[in-house]
């Protein structure tokens, strides 16, 4: 076989397996026959390409080869009356034979996502059918990237497959009453994605590793389906401005390397062009969420053409905002530590000292690091030794410890001014913590306000995102009236 | 699709025995979705059987202690469990208690 029909093969698994699976699994509503027969058209792919020449559009080409091999499939083992209609039902014509533009019916990958992410399933096996379903990814890959048993994934997804089927989860987009509801389950399941590959070590298995490529990759998807949704671009524009500074969040020992120090040459040009044009055109629509919210935050950043360039008063206004669309008391450590940076260490701690006294975040080893980094760059040396005590005892990794151990040091050996330090927050470790806490999430689509844009026009120097989130805050209870009674936990609070 | 809903709840919700389900059974037989519907005596009174060995064991109370029994069930027949959820979470006894929805095994 050539290597160009080989990496055609490879790109089209890539672009089309979920439309396949989704095509398959409306026409015949089986989901492991939709997957075999998806897996049997790649087959028949890389035997039929090298003679036949690779055709003009692969998605088309390898959706009918699936359907025929699902009809052959049925009619074999066709027993009973049952079947039989499945196999009638298959007669409907192939949605994607016509072309993308004129196309009026919901995208079956749409559905899909859906129901996968469908709130009466558990988040993990959201999680693990999205990977299955819709990325491809195989069961021992998906085990391997979310560190649990093969047989355990694979349990876990006929469990669920089982629960679509036997309990009747509709397989559609849910109507339009119902997207506010719903959607934040999709977004939080691809940025839980996003999360689980971003904060791997940088030893971590590559499959791990890759989710965040998955997840850029199904937001796009997402993106592009939802237009009318601003949060689902915001979402991908926030992964985007994440992943560009991937290559330099984490030195060759895998500790992590604080946002000042990090080498802004190597960040990711494309990505973050990308970002900020995306985050720019979601923002105009004037629903600003919290992925948006999030996503300026990190384009405040990514925009920086030097760390002392970074424009602090208006991320720490954003995670004003974010804390009022999202009730956490991570996002609110966040907010103290941006305040830090723009108003100085004195405001910064008094926001961490009201944090410590409602004691929601008691145990969580960032607040004490927080308030020792405050206390640190205020010259108060012993509290700062003490708090960077506290956060030591509590620290969950070893790369963490070592960050804590290595200031302690700092501000414990003698005669050195603290102002000679650079100032270094933690904000970054918050950041790579929050991936793995289920707080702080993004789990509710809050503030949607309907109204017309403001006008703000913005300097296309310094972005100036506040002008367009801020406006948006206008609605009292609006955070509130647009939440779905909470019964879906969704995962993975990114506080950039 | 068929589903029953179990509708439970801890001894707190012994206080709504009386209160039927404030025209909800009436709505739902109107909307043809409710097919059968009754509350349970309490779980005191129940007496739960084994067979083991060809022996009949009786045991005074219900098979699981838990804190929270059923106090009652409804059969319904609608389109797909967005449908159930939308129609149990309508059922006042959501309010106080929770509603377990079952799928039927089609006959």
């Amino acid at each position: 076989m050539t290597p160009d029909v080989e990496t055609a093969v490879a790109q089209a698994f890539k672009d089309e397996w979920g439309q396949v699976v989704a095509t398959l699994i409306r026409v015949t509503g089986h989901w492991d026959l939709a997957e075999e027969c998806a897996q049997d058209a790649f087959a028949l792919a890389l035997a039929r390409w090298p003679r036949d020449g690779i055709p003009r559009r692969p998605g088309a080409w390898l959706t009918t080869a699936a359907r025929n091999r699902a009809i052959d499939r049925l009619r074999r083992d066709a027993a009973g009356a049952a079947k039989l209609r499945e196999v009638a039902a298959m007669s409907y014509p192939p949605e994607n034979e016509s072309s993308d533009e004129d196309r009026a019916v919901p995208d079956d990958r749409l559905r899909l996502m859906f129901t996968c992410c469908h709130p009466a399933l558990a988040l993990e096996a959201q999680v693990a059918l999205t990977l299955r379903t819709l990325a491809g990814l195989t069961t021992p890959e998906i085990a391997r990237a979310f560190l649990v048993g093969e047989q355990t994934m694979s349990k876990r997804l006929v469990r669920a497959k089982q629960k679509i089927r036997h309990a009747a989860i509709p397989y559609r987009v849910p109507p339009a009453h119902l997207l506010p509801e719903r959607t934040p389950a999709v977004l939080a399941v691809l940025y839980l994605l996003f999360n689980e590959g971003y904060s791997a070590s940088a030893g971590a298995d590559l499959m791990r590793r890759s989710l965040t490529a998955e997840a850029i990759r199904l937001a796009r998807v997402l993106a592009r389906l939802m237009p009318d949704e601003p949060e689902a671009t915001g979402l991908l524009a926030l992964m985007l401005l994440h992943d560009a500074r991937r290559a330099t969040r984490l030195d060759d020992a895998g500790d992590l390397v604080p946002m000042e120090e990090q080498d802004r040459q190597r960040w990711d040009a494309a990505e973050i062009t990308e970002g900020v044009a995306l985050l720019d055109g979601a923002l105009r629509r004037g629903q600003a969420g919290p992925y948006q919210v999030q996503a300026a935050i990190a384009a405040c950043h990514a925009s920086a053409a030097t760390a002392a360039d970074t424009d602090w008063p208006q991320i720490a206004a954003l995670y004003g905002r974010l804390a009022t669309l999202i009730p956490s008391a991570v996002v609110r450590l966040n907010h103290a530590v941006a305040v830090a940076m723009a108003e100085g260490p004195a405001a910064g701690l008094e926001l961490a000292a009201v944090l410590a006294a409602e004691g929601e975040l008691a145990g969580y080893h960032l607040l004490p690091a927080t308030q020792a980094d405050l206390l640190r760059r205020l010259g108060r040396g012993a509290e700062a030794a003490a708090a960077y005590r506290e956060a030591l005892a509590l620290a969950p990794t070893e790369a963490e410890r070592r960050f804590l151990r290595r200031r302690l040091a700092e501000v414990t050996a003698a005669g050195l001014p603290a102002a000679g330090l650079p100032a270094v927050n933690v904000q970054d470790l918050i950041e790579r913590d929050a991936g793995g806490r289920a707080e702080g999430v993004p789990g509710v689509v809050g503030g949607r306000d309907e109204r017309a844009l403001p006008d703000a026009v913005r300097d296309a120097e310094q972005p100036g995102y506040l002008a367009l989130v801020a406006e948006v805050q206008g609605g009292p209870g609006g955070t509130e009236a647009a939440r779905p009674g909470g019964e879906h936990v969704a995962p993975g609070g990114g506080e950039q | 699709m068929k589903y029953m809903l179990l509708i439970g709840g801890d001894e707190s919700a012994a206080a709504h025995a009386g209160d039927g389900c404030g025209g909800w059974d009436t709505e739902m037989r109107r909307r043809g979705v409710l097919k059968d519907a009754r509350g349970l005596g309490p779980p005191a009174e129940a007496t739960t059987v084994r067979v083991r060995a060809d022996r009949l064991l009786r045991t005074d109370g219900p098979f699981a202690e838990t804190k929270e029994q059923i106090a009652g069930y409804c059969v319904i027949e609608c389109a797909d469990l967005e449908e159930a959820v939308e129609i149990a979470a309508r059922h006042p006894a959501a309010g106080y208690g929770v509603i377990e929805i079952r799928a039927l095994w089609p006959q």
